[in-house]
């Protein structure tokens, strides 16, 4: 199953090795990993997205609390959350297929971030789901570059 | 006052109230051997820095305190690892320091730099690289509390040479203010109450304790638990001494080769009280077939230790001392007499036993003949392989830190330094390392240690010219191909002894066995090295083989 867990650490250097060591030691890969500051200048949040047998993350998360420099851990899939992604897509873009483009961006309230003879570069943020849909929807004109942030996740209250 | 690095080591060293210190020089190091010369404590010099590490681990494990090693950097970390993963997987108690090279060379590829932060990062409990001397201080502080609280492990504190060097205000905090490591020791009131409910309902209840109760000095509450209750006992390897093996509610050790009355109450048991153990492996095997019955309370300090290999009924986070002390004053013991009776005819009829022989010494015999010798009151360190199985099985251990061996990692080339980290722990007791030929090889270069500080370990080979573990499994499970396991190339022992200035003494025969360990106990001023000569082939009996049932349990009669 998929996992989105999202971990608490004292913001140093060194952290981000030791959280991505447990999983990295179970040969599991992330699928995607955001880390940034928090309300505190001191404390770093980590969103982690994993795929792995449940027994398996429950005891890496437990492991994870285990290491001193993390304050705490949590799991998103569980529980209801906001769920964000943000994505650069650069098309390559006939002149005559450009109103498509821009079209779809609409929709998707995708920004033209860049624009070139060649190339239209578009932002896009939401779930995560959203992002994938959209990128489907861009395909056929040829992406030439991709990037996503990985998710941030944050959970109701 | 300003003092330099060093000087800050030093300084917070004896605040923490260190008295040993083990290690071995080297270039990043300099400035901290420096002040090292003329500071308070005992320098043990090791020939190789794995031999340090080890010994402080037997130290460590030994008294209960907490091991330093310093060493320095690049191949002197790195001759640190085994060690440090041992002490890891043990949860034993240890400060490091190892040298860096200068700061703003980290990275460069510089001589003698290894990114031992790195290396050792999934094998200790935790790590730092000092970045400035201001936050010496208060690392050194962190990491000898962290190191000896919760589930205690090793600490490595990685200071470059120029940190060693630069110069502040010491000032050595008081507390430590860690706000993301909490270890909880109090066990949850409702937890044990349940747990007392479970107990007291219990038909055919067993405790099954571990190293957890050894490190958290829990020994005199577990016997009393045990008198309460009069529940049967069995231990891991690591749990050895907690519980006396010579009273009859002792089922001795479980596991692999554990006794078989052990395991069956386990297998047979409805309730399976586990205290500071981790149903690792070794003891479990097959795990779905492990306890078929049985409902289970775990007491652990670790909480990423239950719930990890079976499924608990009652899981208790917390120091095993404390929450031994909470099921004490509430505990009512259970209605066992049928199955106390039952396991007792199991004990009477499933001894631990070997085949003696008048022509060939047994290494089982001589094991038998040493704790005869010594009463039973030495502490027995061990190698790993067959002798370590032999000096669990033919032994009875009755105090807690008796025992030391490399369980977890399973350490070959453990077991003598740490004899030394033993010896110097228990100047009053004798210290024994059961050795094989195989593992003693591994670290005998440690032998001029014991001779300068005139430690008079008896290091007792049971030289069978094999790997014999390994054999073993050959002989049982891959068509007897000896493949590299015959060691028949090895130093003349005695004489490699009295090289060094120990000791050494040749036993071929039987009858000699006794004279030897009597004249070894007589020797009080250097090591002494004593080659026993056993049958070559000796197997160690019962054996559950890995991954396999109590049903599959190979003994002697069998084969």
């Amino acid at each position: 199953m998929r996992h989105v867990i999202s971990v608490k650490v004292e913001n140093k250097s060194g952290v981000l090795a030791r959280v991505a060591g447990l999983f990295s030691a179970r040969g599991y890969n992330i699928d995607s990993l955001a880390v940034s500051q928090t309300e505190q200048e001191d404390v770093s949040m980590m969103t982690i997205v994993v795929r792995g047998d449940d027994r398996i993350i429950e005891q890496v998360k437990k492991q994870l609390n285990k290491l001193i420099d993390v304050i705490k851990v949590s799991d998103h899939s569980d529980h209801p959350s906001v769920q964000r992604e943000l994505a650069l897509v650069k098309v390559a873009t006939q002149p005559a297929k450009r109103s498509e483009v821009y079209q779809l961006a609409e929709i998707f309230r995708a920004e033209i971030v860049d624009i070139s003879l060649k190339t239209i570069t578009l932002e896009l943020t939401g779930e995560p789901e959203k992002i994938d849909n959209f990128i489907e929807l861009m395909r056929p004109y040829s992406i030439k570059e991709l990037i996503r942030t990985g998710r941030i996740s944050m959970n109701k209250e | 006052m300003k003092m330099t690095g060093a000087e800050i080591i030093m300084e917070s060293l004896k605040k923490e109230g260190v008295e040993h210190v083990f290690g071995y020089p080297g270039g990043a190091v300099i400035p901290i051997f420096h002040q090292l010369f003329n500071a308070p404590f005992n320098f043990y010099l090791a020939r190789h820095e794995q031999g340090a590490v080890h010994a402080a681990d037997g130290y460590a494990r030994a008294s209960g305190r907490v091991g330093v090693v310093i060493a320095t950097s690049g191949p002197g970390a790195t001759n640190l690892v085994t060690g440090i993963a041992t002490a890891y997987m043990d949860s034993v108690p240890l400060v490091l320091f190892t040298g860096q090279v200068s700061t703003e060379m980290i990275g460069n590829d510089a001589f003698q730099e290894a990114d031992i932060t790195g290396i050792t990062r999934p094998i200790s409990k935790h790590n730092y690289l000092v970045q400035s001397v201001d936050e010496l201080a208060r690392i050194i502080r962190e990491s000898f509390y962290i190191a000896s609280t919760g589930r205690p492990g090793p600490v490595v504190i990685d200071v470059p040479v120029d940190v060693s060097k630069a110069e502040t205000r010491f000032d050595y905090p008081e507390h430590v203010h860690l706000r993301s490591y909490k270890p909880v020791y109090k066990g949850h009131p409702l937890q044990i109450s349940k747990a007392c409910k479970l107990i007291e309902q219990a038909k055919r209840p067993v405790i099954y304790s571990g190293g957890g109760v050894i490190s958290s000095n829990a020994s005199g509450e577990l016997r009393e638990f045990v008198k309460k209750t009069g529940i049967p006992i069995t231990t891991t390897l690591m749990g050895m001494g907690a519980y006396p093996e010579t009273d009859p509610l002792s089922l001795k050790m479980l596991g692999m080769h554990g006794t078989c009355y052990a395991n069956q109450a386990v297998h047979d048991s409805d309730l399976l009280i586990a205290v500071g153990a981790r149903f690792d492996d070794r003891v479990t095997g097959k795990i779905s077939e492990f306890i078929p019955e049985a409902r289970v309370i775990h007491i652990d300090i670790d909480p990423s230790s239950v719930s990890k290999n079976v499924r608990v009924d009652v899981p208790i986070v917390g120091d095993c001392k404390q929450v031994l002390a909470e099921i004490n004053k509430l505990v009512k013991a259970p209605e066992i007499g049928e199955w106390i009776e039952r396991l007792q005819k199991l004990k009477a009829e499933n001894p631990l036993t070997y085949k003696d022989s008048e022509a060939k010494i047994k290494p089982q015999y001589v094991v038998e003949r040493i704790y005869a010798l010594t009463k039973g009151e030495a502490v027995i360190c061990t190698e790993v392989g067959q002798n370590q199985m032999w000096a669990a099985q033919f032994f009875e251990y009755s105090e807690p830190r008796t025992f030391i061996s490399s369980g977890g990692l399973g350490t070959m080339g453990f077991g003598f330094p740490a004899a030394i980290g033993a010896q110097i722990a228990r100047p009053d007791r004798r210290v024994f390392d059961i050795a094989g030929d195989g593992s003693i090889q591994m670290n005998v270069q440690e032998l001029i240690v014991a001779v300068q500080h005139r430690l008079p370990i008896v290091i007792a080979i049971l030289n069978n010219g094999f790997l014999g573990m390994v054999r073993q499994w050959q002989q049982l499970f891959y068509e007897r191909r000896y493949s590299q396991t015959c060691m028949s190339f090895a130093p003349d022992f005695v004489k490699l002894a009295e090289a060094y200035g120990a000791a050494g003494i040749r036993v071929e025969k039987k009858d000699e066995v006794d004279a030897a360990i009597e004249k070894a106990l007589a020797v009080t001023d250097r090591p002494t090295v004593i080659d026993f000569r056993v049958d070559r082939e000796e197997n160690v009996y019962p054996m559950v083989p890995a991954g396999k049932t109590i049903r599959d349990t190979i003994t002697r009669e069998l084969l």
